[in-house]
């Protein structure tokens, strides 16, 4: 019997495969940056377009040559925080009650019927900000105040789609924070929500803060609630009852109708989705860290 | 002030039963700790020392599966009766854990958060809450040691050091009785020791009562001894009760006997 | 005794437990209506659905088929022969002909005949709709309004998501408009999707887990994967628009194998919008897999090697069938996700009218939730009871994965 090495083709070709499959993910990374990257360089390279004022301008108009990217971020900012607004309040008092005060039992309905308002597609939450929210706020303020399309509705919708990501992650963060923290909190006096409060929502406070740049990030990316809810068109104004294209929005639009290649309008879209992967990455990033160097305190 | 003239006793138990859910893990516990005294419950693991240390200040209600029959008297009055506050019960009955567990917080923090959550109050012939803090601290034998970082965090402290901060921190509630579960079961012997000699010195002021594996530590810091066994169907029992001098010299019981020679257990 | 004196310096507390206690109370009922609010959303959002599916609704007709009689017979009393007269007089000869094509007129029943004169003839249409909660709490009110309002209508309960809602294509009528064509257009979509991220996931996470080494370019594709999880969906489909759509056209459109239909020539077909999903929930699909393999026990892997089993035979024969109810529950879910999406797919140019059923990869293409969200882009009330309708098939759709997905995760976990 030989204790040689045998060699195994077959075995050193399913493992490269399966390096395949890993290093895949790779590629679409590069091909995101490279596509995308391209497509925007071609449009800042374009005579027409000014760089700076790209960053700066306060109109978008591409039929006019006005290539502004505020007014669009700037109704994606709205939106954000009209989402957080709702979201972060509620998604933390959801995240605590169901870390400490609910019990396993009653914990253990609640999650998946969180999931399950996370799990639904969001261009139903589109529709429900049209045909609810809208038609709620135009009652409240009345039809002159708020318009048919308007930032504050999708916002505020797009916060019941992140609540439950702010609570689930929120979750995760509190009860990763140590049994014992609570039982000295409790031993020395504290109430429940003392003990809460005080104690156990420091301790997870870069949790939290992780899960809340996570749901900005998800509130900038977000599409179908303001492509149907926000309005379509550019509007730099900072009243949350008129309507106003956010950056995804437009994205939406713009390719969703006939758009032929190599046109400045093309590769204008290209520059704001460049834009836009920028920013998630680095909330996404920033946010990555956070819970790393969490997980080292208690771990 | 004469010891031998203090009738009222710190705690009592009445015929306490502990269970997790159906399992009685303590049957009929009867015993009467003294005021001012390091009394040190004994007994093989799993026997429910921890379990009845901690009905003692109703740490256990946060264990959802946990219930209690019988009574516990705190200074004559059932600290399970209906109107009772579990809260104002923790205040008065403070705890130090087997592990240290200082918050993550300066070390000024974790001594005044206690005090000021429960309504710590200066004003003239008064201490304020510094110096407060420091003779917390300086009771807990730490202050020396501290004094020039206050504001670090309590993590930033060794293992022995952390423990007497939680002993700071546990006494800057000005509780009546401090119990004490293991306290020194995770130090090496020189922190042990400064540990045991802080509980001599803390019974001048409170009730200690303290669970330990260790035979010589209870011989060394208590003034009574409380040993636990288990039974057949693993409910923990109280075996003897009495003088450390008396448990540890002449022991009645013969199950007493073998556990502190090492015989058994 | 060394401290016989007490100490001076003794502090005073005043713990007001009774005050922080109601403090205690008032915050544990804002948790608990945080919760009852955010379960209260998930009530409202599935009742409004509900209600715009259902109600009443005024048709109107362009005709009265009262006009329509013969010799005093009212219309659907009439035989298939007078039906065929009235077809033949009141519409084109075009429309006649394209009718005939699609199933000779001698051949249909007497019934199809009949729907066709109310369709083609008749013409109902929409005047106006009630939701459900209105049709259920005042319908004697409605009735009023719509007797005063449109006083030609004909007022009926309908339910907008019926049998033939599903079995109709797409058509600009809203009573005769259907999800047939999205429902197949996200079928195909799904099984492109599922063929190419599934084993791609599946094998990236046994590379991950079983395989790659601690060194900076394993993490790197590590942290890649969870990078990828979190970047906006829209983003893969201007991707997908720039590979898939144009860049690789030939392939996408099937010109290269001989098949495209002239139609779709452009590349953005089936086979694109399959493709872009796969890239979207590679990452989940892979993360969750990971997670699968991660929870078989070492001591498994080690009993193989100890009897000399090769790394792929241990991974094959008792990693892999630990961890496949895993890997399956979190690629439904995964594929769930995709099923919903709706960005990335108008970003690949799903098509905005298409009445005939695809066909194959190459072909133009429609999805449920495309669909949804055109129907709810347009302004007239008809069409939101057709996006909710809609949404409720989609929602059924999603409701059935999940619960496999949860039976599975049951079935294996009780062994
Ligand atoms: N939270 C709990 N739920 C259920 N059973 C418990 C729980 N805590 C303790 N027990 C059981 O109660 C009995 C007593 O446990 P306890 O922790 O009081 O023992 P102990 O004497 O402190 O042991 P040790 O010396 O190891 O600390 C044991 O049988 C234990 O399994
Ligand atoms: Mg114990």
């Amino acid at each position: 019997m030989s204790l040689r090495r045998r060699s195994r083709p077959g075995e050193s070709l399913i493992q490269g495969f399966l390096f395949f499959c890993g290093a895949f993910s790779i590629l679409t990374t590069v091909g995101i940056v490279y596509e995308i990257g391209k497509e925007a360089l071609l449009f800042f390279g374009d005579p027409e377009v000014n760089g700076w004022k790209f960053f700066t301008g306060l109109k978008w108009q591409p039929q006019a040559g006005e290539f502004g990217i505020l007014p669009l971020l700037n109704a994606t900012l709205m939106t954000t925080f009209f989402a957080m607004l709702i979201a972060l309040p509620l998604g933390l008092c959801v995240a605590v009650y169901l870390s400490e005060y609910a019990s396993p039992r009653l914990r253990n309905w609640l999650k998946p019927a969180l999931e399950i308002l996370a799990g639904i597609p969001t261009v139903v939450y589109g529709y429900f900000a049209l045909t609810f929210m809208t038609p709620l706020l135009r009652l409240l303020f009345g039809k002159d105040v708020v318009d048919i399309y308007n930032t504050a509705s999708a916002g505020l919708v797009m916060g019941i789609l992140i609540l439950p990501l702010i609570a689930s992650m929120g979750e995760d963060a509190l009860s990763a924070v140590p049994r014992s923290l609570r039982e000295a909190a409790y031993a020395l006096g504290a109430t429940r929500l003392e003990t809460a409060v005080k104690v156990v929502l420091p301790a997870a406070l870069s949790g939290l803060a992780a899960a809340f740049i996570v749901g900005v990030s998800r509130a900038v990316g977000e599409t179908m609630i303001v492509a149907l809810a926000a309005g379509a068109g550019p509007n730099f104004t900072f009243n949350p009852f008129k309507g106003a294209e956010t950056m995804t929005g437009h994205i939406v639009r713009i390719s969703g109708g006939d758009l032929s290649y190599d046109s400045i309008d093309y590769n204008s879209l290209f520059a704001i989705g460049m834009l836009l992967f920028f920013v998630t990455l680095s909330l996404n990033l920033i946010s990555q860290q956070i819970v790393r160097r969490f997980r080292e305190v208690y771990e | 002030m004469p010891q031998t003239l203090s009738p009222q006793y710190a705690i009592q138990a009445k015929n306490l039963s502990v269970y997790y859910g159906a399992f009685r893990a303590v049957k009929n516990i009867t015993l009467s700790i003294e005021q001012r005294k390091v009394t040190a419950i004994i007994g093989p693991s799993g026997c429910g020392k921890s379990t009845v240390l901690r009905s003692f200040n109703r740490m256990n209600e946060l264990t959802p599966s946990a219930s209690i029959a019988g009574e516990i008297l705190f200074m004559g009055q059932n600290i399970y009766a209906p109107e009772v506050d579990p809260v104002e019960v923790r205040r008065r009955v403070g705890m130090v854990f087997q592990k240290p567990n200082p918050f993550p917080k300066s070390i000024y923090e974790n001594v005044a958060w206690g005090a000021r959550l429960n309504g710590f109050r200066s004003g003239l012939g008064r201490p304020n809450m510094d110096e407060w803090v420091e003779t917390c601290l300086r009771k807990a034998a730490l202050w020396d040691e501290v004094k020039d970082k206050l504001q670090q965090s309590g993590l930033s402290l060794s293992g022995g050091q952390q423990q007497r901060l939680c002993i700071a921190r546990a006494i800057a509630v000005k509780p009546e009785i401090i119990l004490m579960d293991e306290p020194a079961s995770a130090l090496d012997p020189i922190a042990t020791l400064k540990i045991e000699e802080l509980m001599r010195e803390l019974a001048e002021e409170y009730t200690i009562i303290v669970v330990t594996h260790n035979m010589q530590q209870a011989a060394r810091v208590s003034d009574f001894t409380a040993f636990f066994s288990m039974d057949e169907d693993r409910a923990g029992a109280l075996v003897e009760y009495g003088l450390t001098t008396q448990i540890f010299t002449t022991p009645k019981d013969s199950r007493t006997e073998g556990y502190i020679t090492g015989r058994y257990g | 005794m060394k401290n016989p004196l007490p100490n001076p310096l003794q502090p005073v507390f005043e713990p007001e437990v009774a005050q922080r206690n109601r403090l205690a109370a008032v915050w544990r009922l804002l948790f608990r209506l945080s919760v009852a609010i955010s379960l209260g959303f998930l009530a409202l959002l599935l009742f409004n659905i509900l209600n715009q599916s259902f109600g009443y609704a005024a048709l109107t007709t362009k005709i009265d088929p009262a006009s329509l009689a013969v010799n005093g017979a009212a219309l659907q009393t009439l035989g298939k022969e007078d039906l065929l007269k009235i077809l033949q007089a009141k519409i084109s000869k075009g429309r006649l002909r394209q009718l005939d094509r699609e199933l000779p007129l001698s051949e249909r029943s007497r019934e199809d005949v009949y729907a066709l004169v109310w369709q083609e003839v008749v013409q109902p249409e929409v005047a106006y709709t009630w939701p459900l909660l209105d049709s259920l709490w005042r319908p004697a009110a409605v009735r009023a309004e719509a007797a005063a309002r449109y006083p030609q209508a004909q007022l009926t309960f309908r339910s907008w998501a019926n049998a033939s809602f599903i079995r109709s294509s797409q058509s600009s009528d809203p009573l005769n408009a259907g999800v047939r064509t999205a429902i197949l257009g996200s079928l195909w979509t799904i099984a492109i999707t599922i063929v190419i991220a599934f084993p791609l996931g599946v094998g990236a996470a046994i590379y991950l887990e079983e395989y790659a080494a601690d060194n900076w370019l394993n993490r790197l594709i590590q942290t890649n994967i969870n990078n990828l999880a979190g970047v906006p969906s829209i983003i893969y489909g201007m991707l997908g628009l720039a590979i898939f759509v144009r860049t690789l056209q030939p392939l996408t459109s099937g010109a290269a194998f001989g098949v495209s239909d002239p139609t779709t020539a452009n590349g953005r077909t089936i086979l694109s919008a399959g493709l872009t999903l796969a890239l979207l929930v590679l990452p989940l699909i892979i993360i969750n897999a990971q997670e699968a393999i991660r929870a078989v026990p070492d001591s498994l892997r080690q009993a193989s090697y100890g009897l000399g089993a090769t790394q792929w035979q241990t991974i094959w024969h008792h990693v892999l069938p630990g961890a496949i109810p895993g890997i399956l529950t979190g690629a439904i879910l995964a594929i769930s996700r995709a099923i919903g999406e709706t960005a990335p797919l108008v970003v690949v140019g799903a098509a905005t009218y298409i009445t005939f059923d695809p066909s194959g990869p190459f072909s133009k293409f429609t999805t449920l939730p495309i669909q949804i969200y055109q129907w709810t882009a347009r302004p007239q009330a008809e069409f939101r009871n057709l996006a909710a309708a809609a949404i409720l098939v989609l929602l059924l759709l999603l409701l059935s994965l999940n619960a496999s997905a949860i039976v599975l995760r049951n079935r294996y976990d009780r062994k």
